[in-house]
């Protein structure tokens, strides 16, 4: 099979040149922005967006044109702001396409924003891609110089700021209203919704938030129309995806594929099977906060939003974390339990509180202190986080947490029973200490 | 807009950096939601934020003192006091762990003589465990100022301490020449 005919997204992530406005511009770039200021205007904007069924790439997969539409008529001031927080474990494909195709954000964050009339536009990146903030600002100014953001732009009829934030170290600022608190000069920490940030987000003012996946396929869609982007993906999940690939696999990385491939086929064709002799265990597929699937379930499903929810997980943002055979479960979940711990805002008390005991909880089973009640215990911590808080933080501890339990559950059981099931291979053996 | 450089909270910029501070007040709808590059801008010059700093950027900012502390002490990456020259962290999160993190920090540990969380007597070098750095698909990854080393090994990490304290490290994975 040809992959490349699948490459809407990451045409140019394999050239040295794509982050350079004449690069883009040679292949065609900021032709859609002219023209949907020129041509088009934001109504039909929203419209063809909306034809295309684009689902929002942040993790939810709320289709965007739709929530482009709860921007109340006539409001005065909106704002946009693009997620590049990327802070789930397991993702890395906006820091490619901010890498590799900044153009392609910038272009598609401008014609988002002039679809919901916004004259600000953010672009937030999390401070740990600090070169990759450097990078964007270039680009930025480069778009500035080139007449396509500013003041003065397009003869005067769509003028856009934008501004490149730098974010210091939160992954609950990749939540929209955490996001937004947190360009506000506050601590990130989410705030209740409603009111939605579509009619109430930034200093009181409708804001979109999208993800810089999501705004990287507008001028696409834009150039070829709704209608071409949906002969990719299936009906409910159209176009193309970025999956980002972690573990031992001969090919991870990022990779853009159809929605609607099925997994086996994508792992063997597109990943190259595992490596190094290593044996396939288990996947996660859209990033650490979605449920766990085994393998004999993960060779089952297809890579799209609804057959991962009949498989019992999610495709959240695309993040997949393949495990290998060697690996015991319960020190992964530790690795994880001891992410949610330490990310939680402290705003919620199931979440501030439950996530320490889930991390405490799992770590006294893998020191051998643990007792048989510990799994329902953990179960029963579980019941009290979920769905009990400002934001879904607690949810992503539990998701993973409880399908770790349901589907490893020997190997937590002979831990509770004081035995190991999977001896520490001498490679990797380590005690971890966090 | 013109602003003090020196403003009677013991704590000023240089020229330069107040004209960075103007554009920044210039770009943000408000004085608040300029406070985190405000923040970022002192830290990139002084390596932390002090407490003259935020004296004074809450009184430039109109905030209280205690709001800009809030803000440095929830995100991960201020700091309110001088860091080690070099702080290695190395993330310990689920893919990095699946390809060896814990073995890499041990590794670094050893090389340092310090345990994670700690820094050498002489300043040198702060070993972290930090969570996922967005290089998954590239671990074991460590971080080191703006830039990451990705696909580490303990021999690779031992030879960026080496040329590190020669002052003369390997060149981040990040740091693509980008010139075609
Ligand atoms: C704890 C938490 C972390 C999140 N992190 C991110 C993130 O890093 N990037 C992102 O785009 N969305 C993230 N989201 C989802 C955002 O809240 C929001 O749904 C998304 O940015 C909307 O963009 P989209 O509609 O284009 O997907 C996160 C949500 C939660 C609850
Ligand atoms: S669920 Fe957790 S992270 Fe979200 S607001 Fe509550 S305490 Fe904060
Ligand atoms: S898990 Fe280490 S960079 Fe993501």
């Amino acid at each position: 099979m040809n992959q490349d005919q699948y490459r809407i997204l990451s045409r140019r992530f394999d050239r040295r040149d794509g982050h350079k406005l004449e690069a883009y511009e040679a292949d065609g770039g900021y032709r859609a922005l002219k023209r949907a200021v020129g041509e088009l205007g934001a109504p039909a904007v929203r419209e063809e967006v909306k034809a295309s069924g684009l689902r929002g790439r942040g993790g939810a997969g709320f289709p965007a044109g739709v929530k482009w539409g709860f921007v109340p008529q006539g409001a005065e001031t909106v704002y946009f702001m693009v997620n590049a927080d990327e802070s789930e474990p397991g993702t890395f494909k906006d820091r490619y396409l901010l890498d590799y195709d900044p153009h392609a954000v910038i272009e598609g964050s401008a014609i988002s924003s002039f679809a919901v009339g916004a004259k600000l536009c953010v672009i937030y990146i999390r401070g740990e891609f600090g070169w990759l903030v450097d990078r964007v600002q270039k680009a930025v100014d480069e778009a500035y110089a080139a007449g396509y953001l500013g003041q003065g732009a397009f003869g005067g009829a769509y003028e856009l700021e934008m501004i490149v934030h730098k974010g210091a170290g939160a992954y609950i600022c990749g939540e929209e209203t955490g996001l937004i608190n947190s360009v506000t000069g506050q601590k990130g920490q989410p705030n209740i919704k409603p009111p939605f940030p579509a009619v109430s987000g930034f200093l009181g003012q409708p804001t979109i938030v999208n993800n810089v996946e999501t705004v990287a396929a507008v001028p696409w869609i834009l150039e070829h129309g709704a209608a071409a982007y949906r002969k990719f993906g299936t009906e409910k999940s159209p176009g193309t995806k970025l999956f980002s690939v972690s573990g031992p696999v001969r090919r991870p990385g990022v990779h853009e594929i159809p929605l609607g491939l099925p997994f086996r086929e994508f792992f063997t064709d597109w990943l190259g099977g595992m490596a190094d002799g290593e044996e396939l265990k288990a996947v996660i597929m859209g990033g650490s906060s979605v449920p766990v699937l085994t393998a004999a379930e993960a060779m089952e499903t297809a890579l799209d939003y609804e057959s991962l929810a009949a498989a019992g997980t999610m495709l959240g943002s695309g993040g997949m974390i393949v495990i290998p055979a060697r690996c015991d479960m319960v020190e992964l979940i530790q690795v994880l339990m001891h992410f949610y711990w330490d990310e939680s805002c402290g705003q919620c008390t199931p979440c501030r509180e439950g996530t320490g005991w889930l991390h405490r909880i799992v770590k006294r089973l893998r020191r051998g202190e643990g007792a048989p009640e510990d799994l329902a215990l953990l179960e029963r911590v579980c019941d009290g986080m979920a769905g009990l808080t400002i934001c879904p933080l607690a949810d992503a501890a539990v998701m993973p947490m409880r399908s770790f339990l349901q589907r490893f559950r020997p190997e937590f059981e002979a831990l509770a029973a004081g035995r190991r099931t999977i001896e520490p291979d001498s490679r990797w053996a380590r005690e971890i200490r966090s | 807009m013109s602003v003090p450089v020196e403003d009677g909270t013991g704590f000023g910029l240089g020229e330069q950096d107040a004209a960075r501070f103007a554009g920044i007040l210039a770009r943000y709808p408000t004085r608040r939601s300029a406070l985190m590059p405000t923040l970022w801008l002192i830290q990139d010059r002084d390596g932390h934020i002090s407490d003259a700093a935020v004296a004074w950027t809450a009184a430039q900012l109109e905030l209280s003192e205690a709001k800009v502390r809030e803000v440095v002490s929830f995100y991960a990456m201020y700091r309110d006091r001088p860091q080690a020259r070099h702080v290695l962290q190395v993330c310990h999160n689920i893919s990095c762990h699946i390809l060896g993190a814990q073995p890499l920090l041990a590794r670094l540990e050893g090389k340092l003589g310090v345990r994670r969380g700690e820094a050498t007597p002489d300043g040198e070098f702060a070993l972290e465990g930090v969570e996922c750095l967005g290089a998954c698909g590239m671990g074991p990854c460590l971080q080191l100022g703006k830039h990451l080393y990705e696909h580490l090994t303990p021999e690779k990490a031992d030879a960026l301490v080496d040329g590190l304290r020669r002052g003369d490290p390997p060149r981040p994975d990040t740091d693509r020449d980008l010139e075609a």
